[in-house]
C-alpha cells in the first residue's frame, strides 16, 4: 500500500494505538466553505474491514442490481472492467512466503465535496440535496475528466457499446429500474438509488419516513457476514449512523477532504503467535 | 572624426535584417515567385505525401467515432491519453504566431517582419489540429460538439462553469477567431497585390474575392493600420491566457501531478518554446527551396533561437520548481509522483528524453555557432518539438497511472489509431502548410517594403548625422 492508509488493519493488541491514529482520519477537514445542510435524508455507509472475507458475493449483486455489462477477458487486461464494486486485495507483513491479506470493497464513497462534479464541463454528474453524487446519463459527453479527478477511481467509461450485441432475451435478464448506459458515457455506483426511490414512493403512501434498514443496497443485500451496512445519517438510532462513530471508522483518503459518505472500519486481527 | 563614429554605430548595429541588393521591384519578384511558379517536383511530391497522411487521419477519425475510444489505448486510470496531449502540443505549437505577429508588432521588434506571416500561418493550421481533439476525445462527440457551448437548450441545463474544460472551449474558440481574423487582416494587401498581378482570370476572380475590394488608397491604408494595431492588442492577451487555461485543465485538478501553481507560467513559456521550434523547424527548409534568404536572414534565425534559450530556460526552472514543491510539501503522493513513477517508474525513458530534450539541447544557443550552423539549429528545433511532446505524455499520462490507490493502478499503452492521429494530424498539418506556401505569399509583401523603406530612411539619417562634424 506504499506505506499509505488505504486499508487499514491492526492486531488487538495495537487497537487502541491504532484507534488514536484514526481519529485523524476521520470528520471535518479545514476548509473555506460553508458546510452544506442536509435535511431530510442523509444517505452513508459504512464498510467493516474485519467483517468482509472477500467472497465477491457484493460485486456479484451490484452486476445483477445494475445491469453492468460483462466486457470479456481482453478490455480486463486493458484495464477497462466496468464493475462498480471492487474488491482491492492487500498483501500485509514482512513474510513474503507467508502474507496476510487485508481486502477492501471499494466502490463511489459519495464525496460531499466531490471532486468529480467540479470538473464536469456538461453538468453531467451532480450532487442531490441527500448527499448522494449522482450521474446524469443522458447529459454525459465523455470527458472523462471527473473519473481522472476520482481520486478512488471508481468510475468506469463505456469505452465501446458494450450492451448494444445483447439479444431480445439476454435483454430480459436486466433490471427494468435501472438505466442501460450507451457507449460513450460514465457509469458508476449510485448508492442504488433505484431502491432509494422506490422505498420513497412506498414511504410516500404511507405517509411516513423511510425506517432504518428499509433501503438495503444490493451489496449490502448480499453480503453473508452484513460488513456494509446502509443507512440515513440524519437518523441518530440507525446502525450506519452508530458505525460512522465507530472508532476504528475513518474515511478514505481523508486527508484530501473530500469527505466521503462511506465510512471504512479497520481490520482488527488476533493472530495466534504458534500459528502466525 | 566622421568614420570612427560610424564604424562604432556599424558595429553595434548588428547584420543587417535584409541582404543584398533589395528594392520593391525585387521583392515583387522574389516574394510573389512561388505563387506564381508552377508547382516543382517537390512540392507535389510533399503534397500528395501530406494527403496521403491526412486520408490516414480520416481513417482514424472516423474510426474512433464508428466504434468508440476504445479503439484509442485509454482506460481507467489513464483517462486522458494521446488525445489530450496531441491538443496541448498543437495548442503550444500554435503560440509562437500570435507572440511574434502580436507582441513583438507592440514591442516595435524589426525581426518580426520576414516572418509573421509564415509564423501565423502556422499559428492557424495548429489550433485547427488542436482543436479537432477537445471534441474527438469525449466519448460522444456528437453531442460534445455543442453542449459545451452556452446556449438555451430545452434542456435547461447550462454548461458548468466551474468546469477548466469549460474555459477551454472559450478559450481556444477565441484564440483560433481571432488568430484568422489577424492572420486574413494581414493579408489584405497582399491578396490585392495578388490579384493586380495575376495573368489569369480566373486567380484575379479568387484574390479579388478575397481581397475584400482593397484599392491601396492613402484612407484605407489609415484605417487598415489601426485595425491591424488593434487587433495586435486584443490578440496580446491571448497569448497568455490560452495557455495558462489549458494548464488549468490540469493545475486545478486534485491529482498529484497535476496539481501545481507553477503551471501556467511554465506552460505558456513551453508553448512559446515549442512554437519558435515549430516556426524554425518549417522555415528553415521553406526559405532554402523557395529563395526567400535574402529576407530570412541568418540574423532572424538567430533572434528566434534567442526566444528558444529563454523559454527554455524558464521551463527548466518549472521543472525544477515543481520537483522542489514536491519534495518540500513533504506530500507522500507529490513525491511518489515526481520522484519514483517519472523518475523510475515504466515511462523513465520518455522522462528522460524530455528532460535532455527540453533542458539539454537549448542550451547549444548559448554559443554562436550553435545560432549560426543552419543543420545543428533545425535538429535542435526537431528535437525540441519531441521533448516537448514527452513533457505533455510525462504530465499526463505518469501522473494518471499511478496516483492514490495503488490497487487500480495501470499500464497505458497507445494502439493504432493513437499513432494515426498524431501522424495524421502533423500530415494534414503539412498539407495546409503547403497550400498556403503555395497560394499566398509566405512573406508580407507589403510590410517587407515598408520596413525596407523604414531602414533606408534610418541608414540614410545615419549617415547624415555621421557626416556632421
Amino acid at each position: 500500500m506504499e506505506g499509505r492508509l488505504i486499508a487499514a488493519f491492526t492486531t488487538v493488541a495495537k487497537l487502541k494505538e491504532t484507534n488514536e491514529d484514526l481519529a485523524e482520519h476521520r470528520g471535518p477537514t479545514l476548509t473555506v466553505h460553508k458546510p452544506q445542510e442536509y435535511r431530510g435524508y442523509r444517505w452513508g455507509m459504512t464498510i467493516d474491514l474485519s467483517r468482509c472475507t472477500g467472497c465477491n458475493a457484493c460485486m456479484v449483486a451490484c452486476i445483477a442490481e445494475n445491469n453492468v455489462p460483462m466486457v470479456g477477458k481482453e478490455q480486463v487486461i486493458r484495464s477497462r472492467e466496468m464493475h462498480w464494486l471492487r474488491i482491492d486485495r492487500y498483501f500485509v507483513g514482512d513474510d513474503i512466503s507467508n502474507p496476510g491479506v487485508v481486502l477492501q470493497p471499494l466502490m463511489c464513497v459519495h464525496c460531499e465535496y466531490a471532486p468529480c462534479e467540479y470538473v464536469c464541463p456538461v453538468n453531467a454528474t451532480v450532487h442531490s440535496d441527500e448527499g448522494l453524487n449522482e450521474m446524469v446519463y443522458n447529459r454525459c459527453v465523455g470527458t472523462r475528466y471527473c473519473s481522472n479527478n476520482c481520486p478512488y477511481k471508481v468510475r468506469r467509461f463505456n469505452f465501446f457499446n458494450y450492451t448494444g450485441s445483447y439479444t431480445d432475451s439476454e435483454k430480459m435478464v436486466f433490471n427494468p429500474d435501472v438505466t442501460v448506459r450507451s457507449r460513450g458515457v460514465m457509469e458508476k455506483c449510485t448508492y442504488c438509488v433505484q431502491r432509494i426511490e422506490r422505498a420513497r414512493i412506498d414511504t410516500r403512501i404511507a405517509e411516513r419516513r423511510i425506517r432504518d434498514g428499509e433501503v438495503l443496497t444490493a451489496c449490502q443485500q448480499a453480503c453473508p457476514t452484513e460488513a456494509i451496512v446502509f443507512g440515513d445519517l440524519n437518523d441518530p438510532n440507525a446502525k450506519v449512523t452508530r458505525l460512522h462513530h465507530e472508532e476504528r471508522g475513518y474515511e478514505l483518503l481523508h486527508e484530501l477532504g473530500t469527505r466521503p459518505r462511506t465510512v471504512y472500519l479497520a481490520r482488527v486481527m488476533n493472530p495466534n503467535p504458534e500459528l502466525a | 572624426m566622421a568614420e570612427p563614429v560610424l564604424d562604432v554605430r556599424r558595429q553595434l548595429e548588428g547584420e543587417p535584417w535584409v541582404e543584398g541588393p533589395i528594392d520593391d521591384g525585387i521583392l515583387n519578384k522574389t516574394l510573389n515567385h512561388f505563387v506564381w511558379k508552377r508547382p516543382g517536383r517537390g512540392w507535389l511530391m510533399l503534397f500528395f505525401l501530406g494527403l496521403a497522411g491526412t486520408a490516414v487521419l480520416v481513417n482514424a477519425i472516423v474510426i474512433t467515432i464508428a466504434r468508440g475510444i476504445g479503439m484509442w489505448g485509454n482506460n481507467i486510470p489513464v483517462g486522458w491519453a494521446f488525445g489530450i496531449i496531441n491538443f496541448v502540443w498543437w495548442i503550444g505549437i500554435g503560440h509562437a504566431g500570435t507572440l511574434i505577429s502580436a507582441i513583438l508588432l507592440l514591442f516595435q521588434q524589426k525581426w518580426r517582419t520576414s516572418i509573421n506571416r509564415f509564423a501565423e500561418a502556422m499559428t492557424l493550421f495548429a489550433v485547427l489540429q488542436a482543436a479537432m481533439f477537445p471534441v474527438l476525445h469525449t466519448g460522444r462527440p456528437w453531442f460534445a460538439l455543442y453542449w459545451l457551448f452556452p446556449y438555451p437548450s430545452v434542456q435547461r441545463i447550462w454548461p458548468q462553469f466551474k468546469s477548466p474544460l469549460m474555459w477551454d472551449v472559450f478559450a481556444v474558440s477565441t484564440y483560433f477567431i481571432t488568430s484568422l481574423l489577424f492572420w486574413y487582416l494581414g493579408l489584405i494587401p497582399d491578396l490585392a497585390a495578388l490579384r493586380d498581378s495575376s495573368s489569369s482570370k480566373r486567380a484575379r476572380k479568387v484574390y479579388g474575392i478575397f481581397a475584400l475590394g482593397w484599392r491601396g488608397s492613402s484612407r484605407h491604408w489609415h484605417h487598415y493600420k489601426i485595425a491591424y494595431l488593434l487587433l495586435a492588442g486584443l490578440a496580446t492577451p491571448l497569448v497568455l491566457s490560452v495557455h495558462t487555461i489549458v494548464s488549468w485543465d490540469f493545475a486545478l485538478s486534485i491529482l498529484p501531478g497535476w496539481h501545481t501553481t507553477v503551471f501556467p507560467p511554465y506552460f505558456v513559456a513551453g508553448a512559446v518554446f515549442s512554437g519558435f521550434a515549430m516556426v524554425v523547424t518549417l522555415m528553415i527548409p521553406a526559405r532554402r527551396y523557395m529563395g526567400l534568404k535574402h529576407v530570412i536572414t541568418p540574423r532572424h534565425i538567430e533572434a528566434m533561437c534567442k526566444v528558444m534559450l529563454l523559454t527554455g530556460l524558464i521551463v527548466a526552472y518549472g521543472y525544477a520548481m515543481e520537483h522542489f514543491a514536491a519534495w518540500y510539501s513533504g506530500n507522500g503522493y507529490e513525491e511518489h509522483v515526481f520522484f519514483k513513477t517519472r523518475a523510475q517508474g515504466p515511462y523513465r525513458f520518455i522522462y528522460y528524453l524530455m528532460l535532455f530534450c527540453n533542458i539539454c539541447v537549448p542550451q547549444l544557443f548559448w554559443t554562436r555557432w550553435g545560432r549560426r550552423n543552419i543543420y545543428a539549429v533545425w535538429i535542435a528545433a526537431v528535437l525540441i518539438n519531441v521533448g516537448m511532446w514527452c513533457e505533455r505524455f510525462v504530465i499526463i499520462v505518469t501522473s494518471l497511472h499511478q496516483d492514490f490507490i495503488p490497487s487500480n493502478w495501470a499500464m497505458y499503452y497507445p494502439t493504432w489509431v493513437d499513432f494515426s492521429l498524431l501522424f495524421g494530424t502533423i500530415c494534414f498539418f503539412g498539407t495546409l502548410f503547403l497550400l498556403f506556401l503555395k497560394y499566398i505569399p509566405a512573406v508580407a509583401n507589403y510590410e517587407m517594403k515598408e520596413f525596407h523603406h523604414e531602414l533606408t530612411h534610418e541608414k540614410g539619417l545615419t549617415e547624415l548625422e555621421g557626416a556632421r562634424p
